[in-house]
């Protein structure tokens, strides 16, 4: 079982507390009618679907019910870092080289 | 075999072995949310003083909080206290603005206690019992089932469990009592 970091808890606790809950930072377009239906389609459907690090969020379900975004690497499912909605998208580069 | 009904009627549910389980008296349960900047008003309000850490809890002798997430408490309180509670906080509305909801029919509390309680609870709860320190507790899952944990001893527990999933969680705790005093 995988063990996830929440970081409203802060605590490192186990995956089956938690829900995954998609791509992280798709930001929903601020009018939606002036935008075309291929750049709506793309909104709703379209996404990354990465080899490795992967920028997704995820639901402390069974605990503090908050939401969060993680970065996993989606070939071993390891954790580089976990952070909350409002805090910035950390740069791959600089998680890569901590995880070194 | 002890069987339960929804009338949920408190009293022991197993009463000998390694860990004994209870079906604990009715309570006043709230769910409180609130913003960080209104803590202070509504503790005083509700005569406890809110814990901020997830996990952390506060108790006046008659009424207890548990903090379950940044901005989410569960209050419980004897069931006479119910109106004076509600009152205070209505009171602080208009300069502390909160959502007090009273959730007192929600669940049912079944007491966890004995020798190996904390074993008990491991066959269907992921999280490290270990970690829940004595005087804390925690919002986690058993068996698929949305549960409020209370640690009171080293070995004895509180669980706060939703009525409709109650009897699926007590059935689990139950066989595990029987497996723990036929070893």
């Amino acid at each position: 079982m995988l063990l996830i970091h929440c970081p409203y808890c802060n605590q490192t606790l186990p995956e089956a507390e938690f829900t995954y809950a998609g791509e992280a930072h798709i930001a929903r377009p601020a009018d939606p009618s002036s935008v075309s239906d291929e750049e709506w389609r793309d909104f709703l459907f379209i996404r990354t679907n990465v080899k490795g690090p992967h920028y997704e969020r995820w639901r402390h379900f069974h605990g503090c019910g908050r939401y969060f975004n993680a970065v996993r690497d989606t070939v071993s499912d390891r954790f580089l870092i976990t952070y909350k909605t409002d805090d910035p998208r950390p740069e791959l580069s600089d998680l890569l080289e901590k995880s070194k | 075999m002890t069987v339960l009904t929804h009338a949920f009627t408190p009293g022991p549910i197993v009463a000998s072995g390694p860990v004994k389980l209870t079906l604990m008296a009715p309570v006043a349960r709230f769910s409180l949310r609130l913003r960080a900047a209104n803590i202070p008003a509504v503790s005083m309000a509700i005569g406890v003083e809110l814990p901020i850490t997830v996990g952390e809890r506060a108790s006046n002798g008659t009424t207890e909080a548990i903090c379950l997430g940044p901005d989410e408490w569960m209050v419980i309180a004897k069931s006479d206290n119910t109106d004076t509670l509600v009152s205070a906080c209505a009171d602080i509305y208009a300069s502390a603005t909160h959502s007090l909801t009273e959730v007192s029919a929600r669940e049912i509390t079944v007491r966890i206690e004995g020798d190996r309680a904390a074993e008990l609870l491991t066959i269907g709860c992921p999280r490290d019992i270990d970690s829940i320190p004595v005087g804390g507790g925690c919002r986690t899952v058993v068996d698929g089932v949305t549960v409020v944990l209370w640690r009171d001893e080293e070995q004895s527990f509180r669980m706060d469990i939703w009525r409709s999933f109650a009897l699926h969680v007590i059935d689990l705790l139950c066989r595990g009592c029987k497996e723990l005093a036929a070893e």
